[in-house]
This record gives structure tokens, C-alpha cells and sequence, in this order.
């Protein structure tokens, strides 16, 4: 069966409160994401603290596009493709870097490049003369991806030339990027503390559905969170929380718990879970901070900035976010069993240290290839990769919560246990993999 | 005083600690750690701390028994099949001592090999371990792992290197 001519039969694949397994092992369906769903929408690519300087680059891939994110001679930060115009070698090879004298240079030939991509110079250009390079795609330097957005230093791209607006794809999903840049007293935020690059050995989606899953972490992580639980059950109560074992016990609350916490959904596949509250809630004041971000924002307004404890952030389908304490991960789906997993962490600019000191533990205790949360998760993601070979039900339930509402109005906030926020995901899977012809 | 180790003690100092895990001894291996001590295994090459740069482990004893109890645990899950690890060291060599006779730095480079049924990663590069004597016994204060590519995407690694 092909799906790539027969719209109505990747719709079929999502029902209002299931999903078919196909969607997780089809190499073709994996294709066509990277062509239509990860094209079309807006895809997370850097923060522009990776490039402070004019003529910093980082590189990536996204949709099977090979990108130069970099700061141009006007500050800007511009996205590249990153292919010379020539015989189409790949540019820059190193992650990140500085471009030399401000140019970018084709390790084979020699082709100069400004950093808008135009061409600066082509070694003996005298040998075109009398060719048609001139009035070929060839001589119009490196492409430039058409739409970037810089969204308070996070930096999107839409690689297809139509499509939706940025406003419009995010919509007040993007207060969450708001809370995380306003809880630095200088409402700026620099990346820091290195990223973590985990493989998984499974779809894209399952990671992505799991970030706002909170039926899972109590089953799950029961043996990383329930270990540590057990290890400081004989403390006495009140006793000071080592940060580690303030940051796993949350893992092992009850669903009553997470469920009271929330999840708020928006169009386009993107939520939150933490609505009310979330698993950072109590982690302990940390000195002199709560004070700087009075003096900067009053205190009110900080009170409410730091009120706002949101745990996941789903921007989908290439970045989830923590607010709450300045760490995010980033989606590149490598194959349909195959998905790289990097996690950043930030700096709050002008905030005290022991911050950046919090989130370098959490990402590290929750999303290393050590890490014994993130072992769990791997191997769930895994043995759904696995078992879902097996024929006889070819449906992923989906059902939890699941309110007629939702056909209607799905934009919203629900209780925390729901499906929705993966329900959310699917209508936009599909919308984006085979959009409904209007006549 | 005359209770310092010679570099043959030091020496399989090492290559025992490397057995206890490969054997799963955990509990004998946890007690070479002194109250203090920190298992770290740096992100990036030439990191200076653990603090400031996240890490791909930086374990202080607490967590190091978190990971040690949650394998005994039927519920973990990611240990369905059990992991095996090997340890192929070369010999270690005394990297530096503070003269006293009393701390000790002990540069192994190593290969080191995960399996897990069907699937075996191989990684490799240097440990250092940053050894004492306490009671009598050598202790180590500091096991820092260096490994060759820690910048790497890797996958789940799940017991010691």
C-alpha cells in the first residue's frame, strides 16, 4: 500500500481517539513527515546564544536539510542551507565555529561566500566566461532558508516556501518561551553547560507524546525515583533535600497528584502539562534570587513570573521546553526507529549561579544516556517500537479523557491524566500529512 | 610511618576495583568509594568541573546508591534483559602522588564493553582514579572518566565504565 498519492488513507490513520501503528513503523510514512509535517511547520533550530558574534555558525540537520545557522553582518541571524553553490559540498562541517575573515568557504574549490550567502569570489572566474552559470541557480550563492523567526533568541525555521505564519502555527503556546527568558532578572537567556545528544532506538512521536504523559512516570520510574524515595524515607520530615532527591521524589507522585496538575492544549499540536502546578514546584528557594528578579520586575510581577511552575512544553514537533528551570530538549528524527535527542541547558543572565547549577543536575539525572529515568524511558519507547510489529490490533489507544468536546473545541485545559495533549498532536499530524481539500 | 602502598598495591588496586564491577560485586565496589567521593565522567574534553558543565555522569555517593539499589530492582525495566560489562584495561600507571605517601593518581586507559543480549557498544578512553588511605585502606576519593567520544549521540549506557 502506498500512502503517498492516497490522502484519505493517511487520514484513516488517525482516529479522534486512537492511532494506527503505522504511523510509528512505515519507512514511507516516515518520509513523508520529513517532506510535508516537518516542512511545512515551524522547526526549532538553535538559540541565538550559540552564535553571539557576527560570523558564528552552528550546524544541523532538520527534515534531512543540512543548515548553517549563523550571525550575519547586520547581527541577524540568517539560516543556510548548507551546501556550496558549485558541486554542492557541504560547507562547514564542524558543529560550531567562526567563519574565517567573515566568509564562508568551500573546502573543495575555493568558493567564497559573504555571510548572506551571496557570492563574494569563484577562483579564475575568467573560465565562465562565455558559459551560462550567470543565469543558473549555481551562480545565485548558497540558498537561503526563506522563513526564520527569532522568537526571543529561539530561532525557528519554515523550510517551505507557503505555509502558516509563525504567530499563528505557536499562538500563546509561546508564553512559555516568555516565562523561561522572564524568570532571568535581565530577561535574557545564553546557552550553557554543553548539550547532552542521547540516540533512541525508536519513532520520533513516542518521545514527543511522552513529555506531556503523566501516567507513566510512577510506573515507569519506579525504580530510578522509587529507589531514591526509599533512600530518604527514614529522614526525618522537613529535613533538607539533597537536590537530587528533590528532583527525583516528584517523579513517584501519585496520579491524583498529576492529575490536578493540568494539561492545557492549543492548536497545532502544541501543550503543556503543569497548568496548576508540576513536579518543580518545591524545589527550594535559592538565595538571593527571588530578590533580583523583585528589583527587576517588582514584586508582583515577579511573584507571578515565578508562580508559573509549567513542567513540559510540547512546541511541536521539534522542541519541548522546561520553563521552570531553564532546560530543553530538541526532536531529530534520524529514521521511523531512529530519533537523536540533544538537551540544552541556559544560563538565566544576571541570575545567581546555583541556577545553572539546578538544571545541569535535573538534565543530567533525567536526560543522559546514564541517566536511570532516561534508561526507562528508552526502553518503554523501545518495547513499543517492538511490539507494535505485532498484527492482530493495529491500534494505539488513545482514549483516556476523551470528551466530545474535543471535536469542536480541542484548545483548552483539560485534567493532567488525559490523552489530549497526544490526541492534539494527531490532528495536527494529520492536518499537516494529508490536508483536507476544501472544493 | 611506613603503611604507604607500593606501585604494585596501587596497581591492582585498580585492576580489582575495574573486577568488582565486571563481576557485579556493587556492594564491595561501593565501599572502595570514600564518604566524599565523586564518580564523574566529563562531557567534553579538558571539562574543569562538574558543576558549571553538565556531565554525562557526576555522582556523588547518594546517587551512586540510587543506581546500585535501582539494579536490584525487578521494576527496572531497561535491565530486561540484564546488561553485562567488561573492562579491558592497559596498565595503569602512577600518574601523580603528593609526596606525603598518602594520595595517588592512577592514569588507566581502557576499553570498555556493555552488552545487553544482542547488542554490545564499545567504549573507551582514560580513567583516572584519585586514590587515598583511610584506615588503613586505599579508597578512592575521585574516579574520573574521560571517554574518547564523549560528545558523541550515544545510547543508553547503563552500569560503570
Amino acid at each position: 500500500m502506498s500512502y503517498r498519492d492516497q490522502p484519505e488513507a493517511i487520514r484513516a490513520l488517525v482516529r479522534e481517539d486512537a492511532v494506527h501503528r503505522d504511523v510509528y513503523l512505515s519507512q514511507e510514512l516516515f518520509d513523508l513527515e520529513m517532506e510535508r509535517l516537518w516542512r511545512n511547520t515551524w522547526i526549532y533550530v538553535g538559540h541565538d546564544s550559540q552564535v553571539p558574534n557576527v560570523g558564528d555558525y552552528y550546524s544541523t540537520e532538520i527534515a534531512r536539510q543540512p543548515l548553517i545557522m549563523l550571525r550575519d553582518e547586520g547581527s541577524k541571524v540568517r539560516v543556510l542551507m548548507n551546501r556550496c553553490a558549485h558541486k554542492g559540498a557541504r560547507l562547514v562541517s564542524a558543529v560550531s565555529g567562526q567563519c574565517e575573515n567573515r566568509l564562508l568557504r568551500c573546502p573543495y574549490h575555493g568558493w567564497t561566500y559573504r555571510l548572506d550567502g551571496s557570492i563574494r569570489t569563484i577562483p579564475i572566474k575568467s573560465g565562465y566566461e562565455g558559459t551560462s552559470l550567470a543565469d543558473s541557480p549555481n551562480s545565485r550563492g548558497i540558498v537561503n532558508v526563506p522563513h526564520v523567526e527569532n522568537y526571543r533568541g529561539f530561532v525557528f525555521v519554515r523550510l517551505s516556501e507557503q505555509g502558516v505564519g509563525f504567530r499563528e502555527y505557536f499562538g500563546d503556546s509561546l508564553t512559555s518561551i516568555d516565562n523561561m527568558v522572564e524568570r532571568s532578572p535581565e530577561g535574557r537567556l545564553e546557552v550553557a553547560g554543553g548539550v547532552l545528544r542521547f540516540m533512541h532506538d525508536s519513532n520520533w512521536k513516542m518521545f514527543i507524546e511522552n513529555l506531556n504523559d503523566t501516567m507513566h512516570p510512577m510506573v515507569a520510574h519506579e525504580s530510578a525515583a522509587g529507589t531514591a524515595k526509599k533512600l530518604w524515607a527514614d529522614k526525618p520530615e522537613g529535613a533538607p533535600k539533597p537536590m537530587a532527591i528533590e528532583q527525583f521524589l516528584p517523579f513517584v507522585n501519585g496520579y491524583s497528584f498529576f492529575d490536578q496538575t493540568g494539561v492545557r492544549i492549543y492548536e497545532n499540536g502544541h501543550s503543556y502539562t503543569g497548568v496548576n502546578f508540576s513536579i518543580h514546584s518545591n524545589y527550594s528557594a535559592i538565595g538571593e534570587y527571588e530578590a533580583l528578579m523583585e528589583k527587576s520586575y517588582g514584586t508582583e510581577r515577579a511573584r507571578a513570573i515565578l508562580g508559573e511552575v509549567r513542567h513540559n512544553t510540547v512546541y511541536y514537533p521539534s522542541l519541548t521546553i522546561k520553563g521552570a528551570i531553564q532546560a530543553i530538549r530538541v526532536v531529530r528524527p534520524l529514521a521511523p526507529d531512529q530519533t537523536l535527542i540533544e538537551s540544552w541547558t541556559f544560563r538565566l543572565a544576571g541570575a545567581p549561579p546555583q541556577l545553572l547549577r539546578r538544571t545541569l543536575m535535573y538534565t543530567r539525572l533525567i536526560n543522559a544516556p546514564t541517566s536511570v529515568v532516561g534508561h526507562d524511558d528508552r526502553h518503554c519507547y523501545r518495547a513499543i517500537q517492538a511490539g507494535l510489529a505485532a498484527e492482530g490490533n493495529d491500534w494505539v489507544s488513545l482514549h483516556r479523557n476523551w470528551t466530545a468536546r474535543e471535536r469542536t473545541e480541542l484548545a483548552g485545559d483539560y485534567n493532567g491524566l488525559s490523552e489530549v495533549s497526544m490526541r492534539g498532536q494527531y490532528r495536527a499530524w494529520q492536518q499537516f500529512m494529508a490536508p483536507e481539500t476544501r472544493p | 610511618m611506613s603503611g604507604a602502598p607500593d606501585l604494585a598495591t596501587l596497581t591492582q588496586f585498580v585492576y580489582d576495583e575495574a573486577r568488582l564491577i565486571d563481576e557485579k560485586r556493587f556492594e564491595e565496589w561501593y565501599q572502595l568509594f570514600t564518604d566524599d567521593a565523586y564518580y564523574w565522567m566529563p562531557l567534553t574534553r579538558g571539562q574543569p568541573d562538574g558543576d558549571n558543565h553538565t556531565s554525562l555522569l557526576y555522582e556523588d555517593k547518594l546517587l551512586l546508591r540510587v543506581r546500585i539499589d535501582r539494579l536490584k530492582n525487578p521494576h527496572s525495566f531497561s535491565q530486561h534483559q540484564a546488561s553485562f560489562c567488561q573492562h579491558v584495561l592497559q596498565a595503569p600507571q602512577l600518574e601523580s602522588a603528593n609526596g606525603e605517601g598518602t594520595g595517588w593518581v592512577m592514569r588507566t586507559p581502557f576499553l570498555y564493553l556493555e552488552s545487553q543480549l544482542d547488542t554490545q557498544q564499545l567504549l573507551t578512553g582514560v580513567c583516572r582514579l584519585h586514590l587515598l588511605q583511610l584506615d588503613g585502606r586505599l579508597r578512592i576519593r575521585l574516579k574520573k572518566v574521560e571517554l574518547l567520544n564523549c560528545d558523541a549521540a550515544l545510547p543508553s549506557i547503563q552500569l560503570f565504565p
